[in-house]
């Protein structure tokens, strides 16, 4: 297997490892882009087109196709933030978030929907965004798409995904294939470990080795800071080398100096940044507004393997219980599936000793569904808060309220009519009192009566959006339609906290489409050259 | 049983005390695990894999071994912040008085039965102090995630691990 990163990088790539420089350093570039996953790898491709010198700053490793060897005890300490084990600061919701190049599009599903008609008009409504709506956003997506290679996934699903179509059609609740950024996938089920055969068609292989190509620059191992401002003008960048292992300060420092600054440090990272750096203000927005798409799980036993390590993880999905309430009325959901591997399944699943082991030896026929919450819209739902721990790193408050357990008590209705309906012999919600139920009119009377409050029932999320939320001025948000910010006039936000609300879709797309206008309109200004004709 | 409100304050109280004393015993940050730290994990494991552990004792103390040895390379790639707090849990749970009375377990975690140990577990899993119910969140993820990341493990499970050829 060719590993493209590994050839461009002994063609001469500018790659960084900040874990290795012997001293600090200071530097000078056109622009200097923080993070390198969706936001950050489609700005540098874009940017570095015009002809203009851009920087990357990505805190996690560069690892490729090479390094991924399908498995998790590499992986998540490898790949993701916090071990994959980053929780909110209740620690009531484990949080799964890619750190390294490429970001959460190294290791996501690959699951790819433009953002929903009804999100832009309720932002346009709310937040005063007219300039965007799905027609205006069209060819932004289109393009994306094209570049990324998405299109339906016309391999018949996996077992896991195969519950949801049975189960759907048999309580006439409509299902959808899944659009997927694959290019000769293997359909091996691997994606959340690195795709090992490059064909998820993330940063890592798209944007971030053809910005690498003109001659950008990559430092990995490298924290952001502070920025450092004067006036209304964004100086310099202070960025912290990490150790090899990813944890410790090394102790060298590298600044980073530019004309224009874009961060798309994720939804936790970015306002993080922005706060450390106490960047104007004025109406205590920034932070605010964490969205997070809680999902909440249910996992049956199948008369039949399941095997739902294998397989492209999500192939399908059910949008219907997103519309059955006005989008601000009680909480809809979308229902996709996981894929499910030892160490996910394990530790996810409630209980210990025998009652945990008998599950796990009936771990081929699992099969799981999700349901992730749409919140954000409704008045009471008002997402969660990143603030700065006392070692200055990003602590999230998210509530979980009773808009959310109102939505979650139907969401595990919704997924184990499914599951028996596809045939389940035995289906429990993720919730530690829970005692599983053997048919469906068992499960409904014990679903109604469950206690749900943090801790007890299991919420995970893969979808941080917020923070740095859009708005037509600097009293509701914290950037305007283009992610430039309201105070600093050569620093734009480039990722998932750009969403004044969370989407209701996996995001990736959403960033993708959002970030190619906004850059283009960034390229043309920084290089003087007429804007795109694409509004 | 279900305790009184009275003995939840005091727990409480005496719980947060512990657990200031001891991030006071942690403040220098992550180390290897000590002696104690490794006999009470081992306890732990014992009950929380109970049922997947092999029954022959010692390859069982030797499994047991390896996993405690996982749970010590899980809580290094941790960071700092929350390693300091996975310190003052084991720092905690290593003294005998915060065994006996956070944990309800009288005997030294050597020689507490898996049963002994399984009830401490299940009280903080069904704790209403949040404290608790955390702290078991977090033994039983970092203990499952050390048992199931071994391929070792896979067997009894019937996951073939990764496919293998044309890479």
């Amino acid at each position: 297997m060719l590993d493209p990163i590994k050839t461009g990088l002994a063609s001469g790539w500018k790659h960084i490892d900040a874990s290795t420089l012997p001293r600090g350093q200071t530097h000078e570039f056109d622009v200097v882009i923080v993070g390198t996953g969706a936001g950050g790898g489609v700005t540098a491709d874009i940017l570095s087109d015009a002809g203009l010198r851009v920087v990357l700053v990505e805190e996690g490793p560069l690892r490729s196709s090479t390094d991924f060897k399908m498995r998790e005890a590499d992986a998540y300490p490898e790949l993701y933030q916090e071990s994959a084990s980053r929780k909110t600061a209740d620690k009531a919701i484990n949080i799964l978030q890619g750190r390294c190049v490429g970001g959460s599009t190294t290791v996501n599903w690959t699951s790819s929907f433009r953002t929903p008609p009804e999100v832009f008009d309720f932002w346009q409504r709310q937040f005063g965004l007219r300039q965007l709506s799905a027609h205006s956003m069209s060819s932004w997506f289109a393009v994306m798409e094209h570049k990324l290679w998405v299109r339906p996934w016309d391999t018949p699903p996996n077992p896991n995904n195969q519950v949801l179509v049975v189960g759907g059609e048999k309580l006439a609740i409509p299902v959808g294939v899944i659009k997927r950024n694959v290019k000769g996938c293997w359909n091996l089920g691997y994606c959340g470990m690195g795709c090992p055969t490059n064909a998820k068609q993330s940063m890592l292989l798209t944007t971030i080795p053809a910005a690498l190509n003109r001659g950008a620059t990559l430092y990995t191992r490298l924290r952001a800071e502070r920025l450092r401002f004067n006036g209304s003008r964004v100086s310099a960048l202070d960025c912290m080398a990490l150790q090899p292992d990813g944890i410790h300060p090394s102790g060298k420092r590298v600044q980073l100096r530019a004309r224009h600054f874009v961060i798309a440090g994720g939804a936790i990272g970015s306002p993080a940044l922005l706060l450390r750096s106490g960047v104007p203000d004025p109406f205590r927005l920034l932070g605010k507004r964490t969205f997070l798409h809680p999902v909440v799980i249910s996992s049956a036993l199948m008369p039949e393997r399941v095997d739902a390590y294998a397989g492209a993880p999500q192939s399908i999905y059910s949008d219907h219980f997103l519309h059955q309430a006005p989008i601000d009325g009680p909480l809809g959901f979308k229902i996709e599936t996981p894929p499910l591997h030892p160490v996910l399944f394990s530790t996810t699943l409630q209980g210990f000793g025998e009652a945990h082991a008998r599950l796990m030896r009936e771990f081929t026929q699992v099969n799981a569904l999700l349901a992730l919450l749409r919140d954000g819209f409704h008045p009471e739902s008002r997402g969660g808060q990143v603030r700065l721990g006392s070692d200055g790193l990003p602590v999230l408050d998210y509530p979980l309220g009773d808009v959310i357990w109102e939505a979650t008590r139907r969401a595990l209705l919704a997924m184990a009519e499914i599951q028996f309906a596809a045939g389940a012999r035995w289906v429990s919600p993720a919730h530690e009192t829970a005692p599983g139920y053997a048919s469906w009119a068992e499960a409904r009377k014990g679903i109604n009566e469950l206690p749900l409050k943090p801790f007890v029932c299991r919420v995970v999320s893969a979808h941080v959006m917020g923070g740095c939320g859009m708005a037509d001025g600097p009293q509701r948000g914290v950037v305007d339609h283009r992610g430039r910010h309201f105070w600093l006039a050569n620093l734009s936000i480039h990722d998932g906290s750009l969403f004044p609300t969370s989407l209701g879709v996996n995001p990736q797309l959403s960033i993708y489409g959002l970030v190619a206008r906004n850059a283009s309109l960034l390229a043309a200004e920084l290089s003087g050259r007429p804007s795109p004709l694409i509004p | 049983m279900i305790p009184s409100r009275r003995q939840f304050i005091k727990t409480g109280i005496a719980g947060s005390l512990l657990l200031s004393f001891c991030g006071w015993l942690n403040a220098a940050g992550a180390r290897r695990l000590s002696n104690s730290e490794r006999e009470m994990l081992g306890a732990l494991c014992n009950a929380m894999l109970e049922g997947a552990l092999p029954r022959d004792h010692e390859q069982r103390r030797q499994q047991v071994a390896l996993t405690v040895d996982g749970i010590a390379v899980e809580v290094a790639g941790l960071p700092l912040a929350a390693q300091k707090e996975i310190g003052e849990l084991f720092g905690l749970l290593v003294l005998a008085p915060a065994r006996f009375m956070l944990a309800g377990v009288g005997k030294p975690w050597r020689e507490a039965s898996v049963a002994e140990v399984g009830e401490f577990l299940q009280s903080w899993r069904a704790s209403r102090l949040n404290l608790l119910q955390t702290a078991y969140g977090a033994l039983h993820d970092l203990t499952f995630g050390a048992w199931y990341a071994r391929p070792e493990t896979w067997d009894a499970i019937g996951y073939p691990g990764p496919p293998k050829g044309y890479f």
